[in-house]
């Protein structure tokens, strides 16, 4: 079931209309990296480059972040969401939230 | 003096393979920018409705990209003096173009020809490791239309 909803950020499903507006979904993550990143990512601050941990750490957050709010949408009945965007804040030090949110509606 | 030592081993060191790793990642990023140029990015939130048959799917691309020892050091001396950092325009912009591309690839990946309304969002990591990481990541997601299975009429 929630493998079919479909997530966009354009304003519209193109190609279909939407018959009912149910509200705000979200989805959020707070995540922390380990000390052996930390100290990769400080060997990689003197050479340069990219921090590949950093770049997973914050995908596989931003997916579980997406995985929750495709839940909620799909608690409520939704088929798609829509205006979905993206956010990411620190909250201590070392951490990081990764929010996701949308609306969610029912098209067809 | 051993401490002088040390700084200038790390800022030769950063300065060398800073560019060189640059250097190979821009070599890197235009050669792959030209086998995906299939995929075009349309920056506009109403999709036309020519598209209506087409199958809707959000992809995202994002990478994190550290800086090396030459280029903080440099940026610092620049703060000083204040100016353009030259050296942080092409850090954010191999992030925002490595981003872009997993995005275009991951858009081909699943066979759309189309990402619309690209959206990019950039963020400075540093709190880390007692705020000696400085690194910025890049995050890019758009609405991917993949073309309706031929043969398949129109709306």
């Amino acid at each position: 079931m929630s493998s079919k909803l479909i997530i966009t950020n354009v304003e519209t499903v193109p190609g279909k209309t939407i018959v009912k507006h149910l509200g705000m979904v979200s989805g959020n993550t707070v995540r922390s990296k380990h000390v052996g990143r930390d100290l990769m990512a400080g060997f990689k601050n003197v050479f340069g480059g990219e921090l590949r941990g950093y770049t997973e750490l914050l995908n596989e957050s931003r997916e579980e972040a997406t995985a929750r709010m495709r839940q909620q949408a799909a608690a409520i009945g939704a088929n798609a969401v829509v205006n979905v965007r993206f956010s990411t804040s620190s909250v201590t030090v070392g951490a990081a939230e990764l929010f996701v949110y949308g609306t969610a509606v029912v098209v067809q | 003096m051993l401490e002088l030592l040390g700084f200038l081993t790390l800022l030769l060191v950063g300065y060398l393979s800073g560019s060189w790793v640059e250097h190979r990642h821009f070599a890197s990023i235009r050669r792959r920018e030209m086998r995906l140029r299939q995929v075009r990015l349309i920056g506009i939130k109403r999709v036309p409705p020519e598209y209506s048959a087409w199958q809707p799917q959000l992809v995202a691309g994002s990478v994190v990209v550290s800086v090396d020892y030459f280029k903080r050091i440099a940026a610092g001396l620049r703060n000083f003096f204040g100016g353009r950092v030259a050296a942080y325009e092409t850090l954010i912009e191999r992030a925002r173009r490595e981003a872009m591309l997993r995005m275009r690839q991951q858009a081909a990946d699943c066979g759309a020809d189309l990402v619309f309304n690209p959206r990019l969002e950039t963020a400075a990591i540093s709190s880390g490791a007692g705020g000696q990481i400085g690194a910025v990541e890049v995050h890019v997601c758009g609405t991917a239309l993949r073309a309706p299975p031929a043969g398949t009429a129109p709306g």
